[in-house]
């Protein structure tokens, strides 16, 4: 995100509308309003998070910190005692958001290697090889986008448990694991429209279709590759309804299902505000620092939408 | 969920590489594809095709997790029909599906068509687009404290300003619009750059004909930006519909179906059925109710608007 100073507008082009136009400075205001819609409420999360929550209580509008303190983060990483945590506000419960950063890094990760490289896999046999009913098979993948995530969730929540993998984090991957429809789609468009030409001579020279995909296409690929890993990563760390059926207990809980355990603990009406913030930052974390380094990556993939 | 778009355009087929040595070839080429095809296979029958065919005869039977599912036919389709807190659901989903298309897309098309006036970087494209990175969860508890009853911050202005403080999660009537705010929060920005990707897609020279034919602004917008950015409209909307309709993460994780019913929604009913009353059978008919309704709605919304073609061919 360095490109601030290039994507500015241009001083000479815009010279001549630099006239006050009351139009677009209407325009610039209400976009304004949205960005700061957008990012206020981060910076609201972060001031609560470095509060107390005696002090939130009779300050609740100050811009800084009520009360400055990194007493809500020491909480939800476990390193409170019970009595100190309960003074502050919290309701005592033994929480650690250590291990859920660590399983949602493990969850996350590996369902994104899995998905990206099997698919990347499927993708270059739709693309590239010839096969009867290739089209209908591609057909039958994308059909699977249709079907709700409910609806599948229940059958497969009974396979896990016939397997008797509930509550491993095996369990937890298995159904990402093997590939995703939408990373199917996005590498076959991607493999079609690159050329041929490098892969055609490499079959002349006699290499094999394993070998073209490894050392031709892979790394042809690898900035769309990059892309969609991104992507599938984070919407892999916002999944929220699966790990929740299967990953109930404490040691494979990820951050989005501990989030949810920790505010059902916190104590009715007078919730531990500074800790869930606190909580609700370290999950949003991660996000933010991949966003921080690939916003463009990620902004310009949503013109990948197959719209004309 | 950019995926509905793709579709239309993936189902043609791929360009067909030009035939050579003929049949035997082919041959080779099924089995290295079969390889390759492998692992991806594995994963859409184990857990895509197998799940939507138990799904459906689970839907016939009743089933409480322990034992085997006994079959009883329509029994659960007719429960269902008769059963009130299943109408609230469908109720209660579809005015939450209804404020989502109106705030959603008529923000994001506001907001698209001043990006595509005034700013056009890529740094204010990515800071709108933000919320939408955000977990459903982050998203729900962010707005759960800004808009606390006691203490939360939007409150605050809300007396500020002279007018009484609104229990966002804790009354009836504004249960469900709150949901839909948070949703809208989170999905405005993303639906904008949709729009914005559609708006930049109309040749510059449309609008200058127009312009030389003496058209106004608001004459230009109705006549052939709207008109020229239907399938994006249309896309967007089967996209929000669609996803609507399965809110659970941000109910789940705040007002958890209450007050009373208000904010019972059709995904976290399945989740109570099935999970917290282990009525598998009945959990998943409603889910195959619900997987109806969807594929109505995308086939009515393809087929009417004609999401799929474009009027600048």
């Amino acid at each position: 995100m360095t490109t601030t100073a290039s994507r500015a507008p241009l001083p000479a082009a815009t010279s001549r509308r630099r006239t006050f136009n009351p139009r677009r400075a209407a325009a610039w205001a209400l976009l304004v309003l949205a960005i700061a819609v957008s990012v206020l409420p981060f910076l609201w999360v972060l001031r609560t998070a470095l509060s107390t929550n005696n002090a939130l209580a009779t300050n609740a509008t100050s811009l800084l910190p009520a009360e400055f303190s990194f007493g809500a983060f020491k909480r939800v990483f476990g390193l409170q005692t019970a009595a100190e945590a309960v003074a502050e506000g919290g309701s005592g419960a033994q929480i650690d958001f250590w291990l859920y950063l660590r399983n949602s890094i493990i969850f996350s990760s590996i369902t994104t290697a899995g998905a990206v490289f099997f698919s990347a896999m499927a993708a270059y046999a739709f693309a590239r090889l010839r096969w009867k009913g290739r089209n209908a098979v591609f057909s039958l993948f994308l059909g699977t986008m249709l079907v709700p995530p409910i609806f599948t969730a229940l059958p497969n929540f009974l396979l896990i448990k016939n397997l008797d993998l509930l509550n491993t984090m095996l369990g937890m991957v298995l159904p990402y694991l093997f590939m995703t429809p939408f990373a199917i789609f996005f590498l076959r468009q991607f493999f079609l429209n690159m050329s041929r030409e490098v892969e055609e001579a490499a079959m002349l020279d006699g290499a094999k279709h394993l070998r073209i995909f490894f050392q031709i296409v892979l790394p042809n690929a690898a900035a769309p590759i990059a892309t969609l890993a991104l992507l599938t990563f984070i919407g892999q760390w916002n999944e929220y309804f699966w790990p929740l059926l299967v990953g109930s207990q404490d040691d494979v809980r990820v951050l989005q299902v501990g989030l949810g355990v920790f505010k059902s603990q916190s104590p009715q009406g007078a919730p531990d505000w500074s800790g869930l913030m606190a909580a609700t930052l370290i999950s949003a974390l991660p996000v933010l620092i991949l966003f921080a380094a690939f916003g463009k990556k990620i902004v310009n993939s949503i013109g990948f939408s197959g719209i004309k | 969920m950019t995926t509905l778009a793709k579709r239309s355009r993936s189902l043609s087929p791929a360009p067909d590489k030009p035939k050579r040595n003929g049949g035997l070839r082919q041959l080779g080429d099924l089995k290295i594809a079969l390889l390759f095809i492998a692992p991806a296979m594995i994963g859409f029958i184990v857990f895509y095709v197998v799940p939507t065919v138990r799904g459906v005869y689970l839907s016939f039977t009743e089933y409480s997790i322990l034992g085997d599912p006994e079959w009883v036919g329509m029994e659960n389709y007719t429960a269902i029909a008769k059963d009130p807190l299943f109408w609230n659901s469908l109720a209660v989903t579809g005015q939450y599906v209804f404020l989502n298309i109106v705030l959603q897309t008529a923000l994001a098309l506001g907001l698209a068509l001043l990006m595509h006036q005034v700013a056009k970087s890529t740094i204010i494209r990515g800071t709108l687009l933000l919320p939408y990175l955000m977990s459903n969860v982050i998203a729900a508890l962010l707005w759960f404290w800004m808009l606390d009853y006691q203490i939360g911050v939007v409150n605050q202005f809300i007396e500020w300003a002279g007018l009484p403080r609104v229990a966002f999660f804790g009354s009836e009537a504004w249960a469900i619009p709150t949901q839909a705010l948070i949703n809208t929060w989170r999905h405005m920005g993303y639906t904008a750059l949709l729009i914005f990707a559609g708006l930049q897609a109309i040749p510059g020279h449309v609008y200058e004909v127009a312009k030389l034919d003496g058209a106004s602004a608001s004459q230009t917008f109705r006549k052939i930006t709207i008109p020229l950015l239907r399938p994006v409209l249309v896309l967007v909307l089967v996209v929000t519909v669609i996803g609507s309709f399965q809110v659970f993460d941000t109910v789940a994780v705040t007002s958890g179906g209450g007050p009373v019913n208000a904010t019972r929604v059709i995904q976290y009913y399945i989740y109570q059925r099935a999970f917290t009353e282990s009525d598998f059978g009945y959990g998943s008919a409603i889910a195959v109710i619900l997987f109806l309704i969807l594929a109505l709605v995308a086939f009515i919304q393809m087929k009417f608007l004609k999401g799929n073609e474009s009027d600048l061919d």
